[in-house]
């Protein structure tokens, strides 16, 4: 496999620990390294040689010369500027309130035209919306049996017209759509070389006569130095609005995508994953960015791991809401204080909790004591604190080997907490109750996200990782 | 236009770029100049051949001109040309002049393999051989109908199957019609995957082995790499993958009618000791040409030698 950035600016920068700080030279080491990255990825040459100025300029500052971890921090700057370079604008597929709207894709032999033209039509299908798809190739033989192949496995009608007159194809299935009730023609180009005057002349003309909202140039991520040369010779010819990657189910690293976004500064929109209808997939620019860097599994694998995390927490979060916060949850919230260290500075931050430790000396033995207590009670009890009653609290008491005092005062820690959250809870808009199965859902009108934030952050002070 | 001119002319920017260069050294002197260096070795990366070769190559033309006091542009030049056209492996058999010959064509999507079967069919029949294709893509949609159309042009037979129908199963079937026909040319197109797919991977080292064993010895069996001119640096992953899957015997190279130079299949054919059989330089049924080094390297430099 190819080495990693990250792999290769640590070999650079682990000779230099012992003189703990980088001199210019140095970073210039790890420029020619990022270069050589870069160039693996396919990055044009000339872009590399602005990229690596400009990082080169950004490493030089003091951050990167008083870090720990240099190397850390040189891939941190080089993962940022290519994510910004890759995506600080809009990328999404924006229909215009045009009926029918029509999207063409244009792209050089062989790059996945047909393909991401399906796959796009699905994608609107999805969406609710109904497509019909143009087959303007009127050259590579049986391209039009292609796309109606593919139009059929995805249940959308393919117009083929004379199958003679790219311009005159694509303008009937305008007609076509209006009488037929379609509301997005997906206009299916040949593959044309961007040196051929004629072909591109002919695009130009199937433009110019169906005014598409949107052309989509598709780009294949294979693609070497050359692809600066193909996008500019088509956005200075026929223009376009936005790009797709195809073939990204391989292992190339892509860097054609910054090529195309530095050159010709238009968005790209979607990758292609696949042979399957559904694999078109939004562009994200973060880990286009790692992928080019060559820091891709990594990343994936990460990501995997954070989602699973992130799906328990969530569903922990939704159900404390739903069913309110339970002694169960206080006990997690305890053993998580274990993890995090001193005692009186989670109290503090456990909502409610604060009243309860003022003047009170805490000390770990209180966490061993709380954990004995609800250790003793019940699965029932812990889920429904409220039947815990004398009774109960004395056999408790007696499992824990504590009085009935500490019993009672954990109890009213408890009950505090859970009338903060409550509060909180409120607050937040959120109201506890049945049928709110849809959990953050209900947050949406709030804002969504930072209200989940919130949220976050506090189960995160409670210790519910 | 000659094919040579043809190449040329689609290589012509980068030669532009050489020869401005060049006029510099003529002045400069070879050793002291560093920006032309660098010049040539951006002119090397952009076409492909990879940064770490393209360092190799110059840092050794360096030497090679320091050494033998090369005084100017000219012989700068050729001691290139020389360079790069003994990087590539050369051509031992020529598939397409045995006289009991079998290819498959594999190759990533995209890369042109049914474009090329239908060309190659041609060429085969005006040079009077009995030729038969093999539709061996029964994956992707409309393939078939694609290599039919081709077949016609060619006035050629084509064995084929209903798509999803089994690859291995038809290459079996169109030996057998091979050895009705007797035909001396067996070109069989096979379905475009990724090298990263390891089923489809597996897949096509049953169609090759099914192949190689049905062929038993009566045809000559090549498996042929159809590769794209525009593909970069992951274009030698590729090849690994499928030459460790297939055991490939060369490859094929397409699209260089436009202005990508193809500079990955140098180090390919360097490192995997693949010959390069043909190369396509235009779309028309004629413009798959034979794959000579020297006049490649002469193109990509911009010197004239031989044609």
């Amino acid at each position: 496999m190819f080495d990693n950035l990250a792999d290769r600016l640590q070999g650079v920068f682990d000779g230099l620990k012992s003189k703990g700080r980088l001199t210019e030279e140095d970073i210039s080491k790890a420029m020619k390294e990022i270069r050589m990255a870069l160039l693996e990825a396919d990055v044009n040459y000339k872009i590399v040689k602005d990229f690596t100025n400009k990082i080169k300029e950004r490493a030089l500052g003091a951050d990167v010369l008083e870090s720990l971890t240099p190397g850390q921090q040189v891939v941190k700057i080089v993962l940022d500027e290519l994510t910004s370079l890759l995506g600080d604008t809009e990328s999404k597929l924006t229909l215009t309130s045009r009926i029918p709207n029509v999207i063409m894709l244009v792209g050089l032999q062989g790059s996945g035209k047909t393909t991401a033209a399906a796959k796009l039509a699905y994608l609107l299908k999805e969406q609710g919306r109904r497509p019909v798809l143009a087959a303007c190739d009127v050259y590579r033989p049986a391209a039009a049996d292609q796309l109606e192949t593919l139009g059929n496995e995805i249940d959308v009608k393919v117009f083929r017209g004379d199958g003679k007159d790219p311009v005159a194809i694509a303008q009937s299935a305008i007609k076509f759509a209006v009488d037929d009730l379609k509301d997005v023609v997906i206009v299916d180009t040949a593959g044309r070389l961007h040196v051929d005057e004629a072909m591109m002349q002919e695009a130009k003309n199937i433009k110019a006569a169906v005014k598409p909202d949107q052309v989509l140039m598709v780009v294949d991520a294979m693609t070497g130095q050359d692809i600066v040369t193909v996008v500019e010779a088509f956005a200075n010819e026929v223009d376009f609005d936005g790009v797709i990657i195809s073939k990204l189910d391989g292992d190339a690293r892509g860097g054609g995508a910054l090529s195309v976004r530095a050159v010709t500064g238009k968005p790209i929109k979607f990758v292609s994953m696949g042979e399957k209808p559904d694999s078109l997939e939004v562009f994200h620019p973060e880990r286009m960015a790692k992928r080019i860097l060559g820091m891709g599994d990594v990343v994936s694998l990460i990501e995997k791991a954070q989602k699973a995390a992130d799906e328990k927490q969530i569903e922990d979060a939704e159900r404390i809401l739903r069913d309110g916060f339970t002694l169960e949850d206080f006990l997690k919230s305890i053993k998580g204080m274990r993890k995090m260290g001193g005692l009186n500075s989670i109290m503090s931050a456990l909502p409610g909790a604060n009243k309860l430790t003022q003047g009170a000396d805490l000390d770990d033995s209180m966490i061993d004591r709380m954990e004995a207590i609800i250790y003793s009670m019940t699965k029932e009890e812990r889920l429904k604190p409220k039947i815990i009653n004398g009774p109960r609290r004395a056999r408790i008491a007696k499992g824990a080997g504590v009085e009935v005092y500490d019993v009672n005062q954990l109890l009213k820690i408890f009950n505090d907490g859970t009338k903060a959250m409550k509060k909180l809870q409120n607050q937040m808009g959120g109201k506890k109750g049945k049928g709110k199965r849809k959990g953050f859902g209900g947050f949406g009108k709030m804002g969504g996200m930072p209200d989940m934030g919130d949220l976050k952050s506090m189960m995160d002070k409670l210790g519910l990782k | 236009m000659s094919f040579f001119e043809r190449l040329k002319s689609g290589l012509s920017k980068s030669r532009e770029r050489i020869n401005e260069s060049l006029n510099v050294l003529f002045e400069m002197g070879p050793d002291v100049n560093p920006e032309f260096w660098d010049d040539l070795e951006e002119t090397l990366v952009l076409s492909d051949m990879g940064a770490p070769a393209s360092d190799k190559i110059v840092s050794e033309l360096q030497d090679y001109s320091t050494k033998k006091g090369l005084g100017g542009a000219g012989q700068v030049k050729k001691a290139l040309v020389e360079q790069i056209a003994e990087i590539f492996t050369p051509v031992e058999i020529d598939p397409f002049t045995q006289e009991k010959s079998c290819v498959l064509f594999v190759g990533i999507n995209g890369a042109g393999k049914t474009t090329t079967v239908g060309k190659l069919a041609n060429e085969g029949v005006e040079r009077g051989n009995s030729v038969l294709i093999g539709s061996a893509d029964t994956f992707r949609a409309a393939a078939i109908e694609q290599l039919d159309v081709w077949g016609k042009r060619a006035n050629v037979e084509i064995v084929k199957r209903e798509r999803g129908s089994d690859p291995a199963s038809v290459c079996f079937d169109t030996l057998d019609r091979a050895d009705e026909l007797g035909s001396d040319l067996v070109l069989i197109d096979t379905a475009g995957r990724l090298h990263t797919s390891q089923d489809l991977m597996r897949e096509l080292a049953k169609v090759v082995n099914v192949t190689r064993k049905r062929a038993d010895g009566k045809y000559r069996v090549f498996v042929v790499l159809v590769l794209d001119a525009t593909t970069g640096q992951n274009g030698l992953q590729q090849a690994k993958e499928f030459n460790k899957a297939l055991e490939l015997d060369g490859l094929i190279v397409t699209k260089l009618d436009g202005t990508a130079k193809g500079g990955i299949a140098v180090a390919i054919s360097h490192e995997l000791e693949l010959p390069i059989y043909k190369i396509g330089v235009g779309e028309s049924i004629e413009d798959l040409k034979d794959f000579n080094p020297d006049e490649y390297a002469a193109a990509l430099i911009g010197e004239k030698q031989g044609a």
